[in-house]
């Protein structure tokens, strides 16, 4: 344990003590002598832009900021790998966004960092690694582009003239219409495209957008799930 | 045993008490109450002499069921200095042991299931220290806490007392054999056995008031010393006090074995 920090899923802080006093008493559980865990509170609480409000009690943070002093205590020790449980669950577009430079700084300093998440656009910005689980079972894992191209595949995405939809959909029998007016065609590969757009110009559909769509992880969950269902 | 890690958790525990008002309240007021304003009280007991009615008539029936020991260390006294002196001396013994009592099972209630409660325990469970130290380091700061309070509350107590004393009796009463056992044997055992009760207890609630509200239950054994010894059901001795407190030493050892068993770091990580 001493050469892994868990950050769990609420901060489990100490509200009634100080963010100083947070850090210095978990810096000597994490066995630094007094004056080193007082040296690197210190250091992390100015690395973490809460140096200010060092001397404040904990209970009056805002939930980044509890946050953050939570990710701070589990870097006291230095650890080499991290597990991260939810690490942005509950923290508003900037405060999830600076958590998130701090997992890629992490990473950058060459620590390992396992990331717990229900946040799959996170999970793909993240990690290197994803596994999928589902009711407690190892569904997939790999690298985020393995999966996608294992249980997605890459999809043609297509912005035809509102008019001209219905007729685009009897061209591209496959294709799906989106909410957004676009339509997708699965399973397409990029050698593919050519005949495909050539079919429905030839067939008089006005054609403004075309793209080819690496999938999500969301997708890849989905398609898991789907399995899963049959 | 990493000494340093058992210090730095006392240390958050009682930091922590210390800044909570639910906590501090009871530690204060409890204590107040107990060893000065009802010791202070006593001095008006003589008054009690002059009025008519039947206290003197009780006293008299108390002490003829009274063991020769007590008899004789009230001889000398005139009955009204012998309310005092029975006071001070037996009658508030009880009501002190709740002191150390009331400590530990406040602290032991904020320290274990209020730490459930703010979900703060979880990040402990993480840290590089044993079962054991956790555990140790958990209970050390409700019984250090409650054996320094039950101590100073001697001290004041005994100050208190012997100002009663000195007004009613033109002479100290404190410290005596009987208080010192009380305050150095009994307190600290029974304060031990009150976190060890609270931490049983806190294993199956989820908040500091449930645990401390069904953790108090421990204070009825002493409310059951009272009221023996006001109605002469039997008396405190230096001998009943070392006897007694050997009892509950032995209960300790056997409630906080019980208390460590429960308290297994994978299972309490299961349930948070």
């Amino acid at each position: 344990m001493a050469r892994t920090g868990v950050l769990t899923e609420t901060p489990a802080l100490d509200e009634r003590l100080s963010a100083q006093e947070n850090l210095e008493i978990y810096g000597q559980l994490y066995q630094l002598g007094r004056a080193d865990a007082r040296r690197r509170a210190g250091e992390l609480l100015e690395q973490f832009g809460l140096a200010e409000r060092a001397k404040e009690r904990v209970g009056g943070y805002s939930k980044g900021m509890k946050q953050r002093l939570a990710l701070a205590r589990v870097l006291l020790h230095q650890p080499e790998l991290l597990f991260l449980d939810e690490p942005t669950s509950g923290l508003d577009p900037v405060a999830a966004r600076e958590v998130q430079d701090l997992i890629r700084r992490l990473h950058a300093e060459g620590r390992t960092v396992f990331l717990t998440t229900h946040n799959l656009a996170e999970a793909q910005a993240l990690c290197h690694r994803v596994a999928v689980l589902e009711h407690g079972r190892l569904r997939a894992m790999g690298t985020p582009e393995a999966l996608a191209q294992q249980f997605g595949g890459v999809r043609l995405v297509l912005e035809v003239a509102p008019a001209d939809l219905t007729k685009a959909l009897e061209v591209l029998p496959d294709a799906q219409p989106r909410e957004n007016g676009t339509i997708t065609v699965p399973g397409v590969s990029r050698a593919q495209v050519p005949d495909l757009v050539g079919s429905l110009v030839r067939a008089g559909v006005g054609l403004y957008k075309v793209a080819l769509e690496e999938p999500s992880l969301e997708d890849v969950y989905f398609a898991l799930h789907a399995q899963e269902s049959r | 045993m990493n000494l340093p890690a058992l210090e730095a958790i006392v240390r958050k525990d009682l930091t922590a008490v210390a800044r909570s008002r639910a906590v501090l309240i009871p530690l204060i007021v409890v204590p107040v109450l107990m060893l000065v304003l009802i010791p202070a009280l006593v001095a008006f007991a003589p008054r009690l002499a002059e009025l008519p009615g039947s206290t003197l008539s009780q006293l008299q029936t108390f002490l003829e069921r009274a063991p020769a020991g007590l008899k004789a260390s009230l001889a000398g006294y005139t009955p009204a200095q012998q309310i005092v002196v029975m006071s001070l001396v037996y009658f508030l013994a009880p009501l002190y042991l709740i002191v150390p009592l009331m400590v530990s099972s406040v602290i032991a209630a904020d320290s274990f299931a209020g730490e459930k409660e703010r979900k703060t325990l979880e990040a402990l469970l993480y840290t590089p220290t044993s079962d054991r130290e956790l555990f140790l380091a958990k209970a050390l700061s409700p019984w250090l806490a409650a054996v320094v309070v039950g101590l100073l509350g001697f001290l004041v107590y005994t100050l208190v007392a012997n100002l009663v004393s000195l007004l009613t009796l033109d002479r100290l009463l404190f410290p005596n054999a009987l208080w010192l056992a009380l305050a150095f044997w009994l307190g600290p055992a029974l304060a031990g056995l009150s976190l060890g009760t609270t931490v049983l207890v806190s294993a199956r609630v989820n908040s500091f008031q449930e645990a401390f509200q069904l953790g108090g239950v421990i204070v009825l054994p002493v409310v059951g010393l009272l009221i023996g010894q006001v109605t002469g059901l039997m008396y405190f001795s230096v001998g009943l006090v070392l006897l007694l407190g050997l009892l509950v030493w032995i209960l300790d050892a056997a409630v906080l074995h019980l208390a460590f068993r429960l308290f297994r770091r994978d299972q309490l990580a299961a349930r948070l």
